[in-house]
């Protein structure tokens, strides 16, 4: 059904998360960062099925070759079956030897559709895809609101529909935070213009964000100077969430964009190449600045809406698919492996012939993560991720 | 904030001329009605004395209709009109300014020396950006002075529905032409037309791929956009196999910036097509047959195509996807009941767009509504300037289209096909609140580079904004609730007056 006919009809179900926090769990202090991939990441030419023959078949120009010591353009092994590709070799390969990453093949939601928005708002939303959506519930804002002491942050230029929900949750685009344009004097007669409206809380937790993390990267924007090199883009952001999550915040959401590869994706080289070393580089600098106090109590995971079609089209690129592999890194996480079920890539083990399926629920991964994190129940954990049983791949 | 003295001498002038002026204005402007107020507000692109005169003079209802069926040229400002005369994209046809582009650009990577070669590449990029620029001044500068503000909203919808980023491979030199002669034209006509323009227009298929889609290459992008975003909607019963079908459909519809067409064999000859850049290559069709919809379709070649635009364009999803969005876009919600009024409207009268608005405008929820939406970043922007300079022409649209990308909705800059949300709760987050009072303030503090005419070494006009006008006095005033009145009545100067106003829930609000 389509979105936007079910804002209205939503308003009318009972409220997902609107039961509120009656009991609070235990306090923690784990922090949690989920990392959105939006576009759908070609997770086969990134965490690479190299003992699969098939994939070499289905795959005649993007395919990345297998481990070799000699070829620096050959995949980095991560065990018999999978490897990486060659460029996370100085972020995220190290990270695996530590044993702090383990990756999630055959993971994502229910939702077959394929369409980018359509399956972001599911996993966003978290909630069952047959049933009637409420748009005003995402799955962060139920956590949020089963954890004790949250102090959550959306790390992104628009509001997330994942931190919808009745605790308005701050949004901050961190590649763009500057020295606040309205001062103090003036935010206080604005705030006061809103009082007791809708927008009042919005409105001064967008105050008080920006000040937060204004005075937070004071600091880093000196600093920057004397660096040689100065992060851009993902790397950038990464680095400056890790400033802020090491005081201010603890369950926060950031997305990265640009991996809709239908056309010249490249293989060891080019555009996904590009934009996966980017991304490593991110969570690298990010584990780094954190430092290991606090990454060893800190656990990322990153999602992505869909997987590719196993086989690569007509134009050196990729179309929408279904199972991805999703990665669960942190100081702390039981890494070094490949979790969940897995089945052999052959023709006949792919879903509609095209792609990977489904084998561990979105839901029942971050359930099962969050609720070791947060030490939260079963009952607690079916609030955030309605009719599904969280799994627990062991991963924290 | 300009504190030079000379700008201090000019506000003070201005606050001084304005305390002179407005008690004779107010006395003679008419009251508007809040109604009439609140439905100008929502129809246009914010509020201006002459949009409210106007309104009031004919009545709402004669004025409502005036904007659903406007003349087929507006009337703008001359100055104005001279300023779009002037520009590359309205002189150069698109066709041409591609093909000069492309040139220009293989010019520059063919030079040996790579400072020459570099310098060259720039200008390139600078000439393209200048396109890209020019399309945005021409949309706003319309925004802000054509007296039909309807078609000019119900243009910035379709663009957004039929969303391409300009900044992928060529578009920004045809982007211009994708929005002035694609959609503007058929922006309140029917849905068909507009959606055959869109459909095939170079821009939309450098965009999602299509130029690459071909018999044996399948690309499948462009095929499931069009069946998700630009018609039937996404859980609307169509399939995988559906996508792939369109997608076949679509194979060979491309764009070519070479004058001369491919060799092909004999039988294929007579379907080549060729308008513009628009060229279907018979070559690089799949002349299999196919079923869309759990029909055949039956024609040939691009045949095929208008076909399957025949069948989207009635399919009642269609209708209701399409009134969907209308009904999120004009009042912020969609309920079920007026949205089937309006899908009625939309499959009796074959996609009539402005009908279907009429349905819409008539009915209680669109009333029920009026006042109540928050105003995303480009209804914010577009209507403080139209308010704080209200009949005076702006110079150089560049400070809006900075700040529109400030505040995450620059023009053709929408990433992802899906175009801007239309909801309230996606530009009401905190952090994008907090961007908008910045805007709100420095819009509200000086003229910010509105009066400076392009070009270098130019001299802005004397202009301050002036949002204590007439309107403000005779009808606006009067509507700000108790707490406004309050923080207003702290402000330091002029300046500060402005910007809380700007940033106020009566004017964030329309």
């Amino acid at each position: 059904m389509d979105r936007r006919a079910l804002l209205t009809a939503a308003l009318s179900v009972p409220a997902l998360a609107a039961a509120g926090r009656v009991w609070s769990a235990p306090a923690s202090d784990q922090r949690l960062l989920v990392v959105f991939l939006r576009g759908g990441y070609d997770a086969m030419n990134v965490v690479i099925p190299t003992g699969s023959d098939f994939y070499y078949e289905a795959r005649p120009t993007l395919r990345i070759a297998r481990p070799d010591p000699a070829n620096l353009a050959s995949a980095l092994p991560l065990d018999s079956d999978w490897s990486l590709h060659p460029a996370l070799r100085e972020t995220i390969y190290p990270l695996w030897q530590k044993q702090q990453i383990a990756f999630v093949p055959f993971a994502g939601p229910d939702d077959l559709s394929r369409s980018h928005f359509e399956t972001q708002d599911t996993i966003e939303l978290g909630q069952p895809v047959n049933g009637s959506r409420n748009y005003r519930s995402g799955f962060m804002n139920r956590l949020n609101a089963q954890m004790a002491g949250g102090r959550p942050i959306s790390f992104t230029a628009q509001p997330t529909l994942a931190f919808d929900g009745p605790r308005v949750v701050a949004n901050i685009a961190m590649e763009s935070v500057g020295k606040p344009g309205v001062d103090d004097r003036r935010s206080k007669l604005i705030e006061d213009m809103y009082r007791g409206q809708t927008l009042a809380s919005a409105v001064s937790a967008g105050f008080d964000v920006r000040t937060k993390a204004y005075e937070t990267l004071s600091g880093e924007m000196i600093a920057a100077n004397r660096n040689a090199v100065s992060a851009s883009g993902f790397e950038l952001a990464a680095r400056r969430i890790a400033r802020l999550m090491r005081d201010e915040y603890n369950l926060a959401f950031v997305d990265v964009g640009g991996w809709d590869t239908h056309v010249n994706q490249g293989a060891a080289t080019g555009v996904l190449a590009d934009r996966i070393g980017a991304l490593g580089r991110g969570l690298a600098g990010f584990a780094s600045d954190l430092g290991p106090d606090i990454w060893a109590k800190t656990t990322v995971i990153v999602i992505s809406e869909f997987g590719r079609t196993f086989r690569e089209n007509g134009d050196k690129g990729t179309d929408h698919g279904h199972g991805s592999v999703y990665w669960v890194l942190g100081g702390s996480v039981k890494g070094g492996r490949i979790a969940g079920q897995q089945v052999a890539l052959t023709p006949d083990k792919l879903n509609e012939k095209r792609d990977l399926p489904v084998l561990t629920d979105y839901r029942a991964l971050i359930g099962g993560v969050a609720g070791r994190l947060y030490g939260l129940d079963g009952q607690r954990l079916s609030t955030v991720f309605p009719s599904v049983h969280a799994s627990d791949l062991g991963l924290v | 904030m300009d504190q030079t003295p000379i700008g201090k001498l000019r506000r003070a002038a201005v606050m001084l001329g304005f305390l002179a002026l407005v008690v004779p204005i107010a006395a003679v402007a008419q009251p508007a009605s809040p109604r009439t107020l609140a439905l100008v507000d929502r129809i246009t692109w914010g509020k201006t004395s002459a949009s409210v005169h106007n309104a009031t003079d004919m009545g709402a209802d004669r004025w409502l209709k005036s904007q659903l069926r406007p003349p087929a040229q507006s009337t703008l400002p001359p100055e104005v009109q001279a300023r779009i005369d002037l520009m590359r994209i309205s002189t150069e046809p698109m066709e041409r300014l591609a093909v000069a582009m492309d040139a220009q650009n293989k010019a520059a990577g063919q030079i040996q020396t790579p400072p020459e070669r570099q310098a060259a590449q720039q200008a390139y990029q600078r000439a393209m950006a200048d396109l890209k620029h020019q399309a945005a001044s021409r949309s706003l500068l319309r925004d802000l002075y054509s007296p039909d503000q309807l078609r000019e909203q119900m243009t910035w919808f379709w663009v957004n529905h039929f969303s391409v980023q300009a900044d992928k491979r060529d578009i920004r030199a045809m982007i211009g032409d994708y929005e002035d002669q694609a959609i503007r034209p058929h922006a309140l006509g029917k849905f068909r037309d507009l959606l055959g323009a869109a459909a095939l227009h170079p821009a939309m298929l450098r965009y999602l791929d299509n130029d690459q889609n071909a018999v044996g290459h399948l690309n499948e992008n462009y095929a499931r956009e069009i069946l998700e975003l630009h018609t039937l909607g996404v859980g609307s019963g169509y399939s995988q196999k559906d996508v792939e079908e369109m997608a076949r459909v679509l194979t060979g519809v491309g764009v070519s910036l070479s004058p001369d067409a491919p060799k092909l064999k004999p039988d294929q000859q007579p379907l080549y097509v060729r308008r513009g850049l628009l060229e279907f290559n018979p070559a690089r069709h799949d002349f299999g047959p196919k079923v869309l919809l759990g029909e055949p379709v039956t024609g040939s070649g691009l045949g095929e195509l208008d076909q399957a635009l025949d069948r989207l364009a009635r399919a009642p999803a269609t209708a209701r996807h399409i009134s969907t969005k209308l009904a999120l876009y004009f009042t912020g919600q969609a309920p079920p009941k007026l949205v089937e009024r309006m899908s009625k409207t939309f499959l009796r009268t074959d996609g009539d767009i402005a009908k279907v608005l009429e349905t819409l405008f008539g009915s209680e929820e669109f009333q029920a509504s009026l006042g109540k939406r928050t105003k995303d970043p480009i209804h914010f922007a577009v209507s403080a300037v139209r308010l704080a300079y209200d009949g005076q022409t702006i110079a150089n649209t560049a400070p809006i289209e900075n700040w529109l990308g400030r505040m995450g909705q620059g023009l053709y800059g929408r990433e992802t096909p899906d175009g801007y949300p239309l909801e309230d709760t996606a530009w009401t987050g905190p952090g994008q609140l907090a961007t908008l009072f910045d805007v709100a303030q420095q819009i509200g503090s000086n003229p910010s580079g509105l009066f400076k005419p392009e070009g270098l070494n130019t001299v802005d006009a004397p202009a301050f904004p002036q949002l204590q006008n007439a309107l403000f006095y005779s009808s606006t005033q009067a509507q700000l609730g108790a707490q406004t009145r309050t923080a207003l009545a702290q402000a330091k100067s002029l300046a500060e007056w402005n910007s809380l106003y700007l940033s106020s829930p009566e004017f964030l609000h329309r």
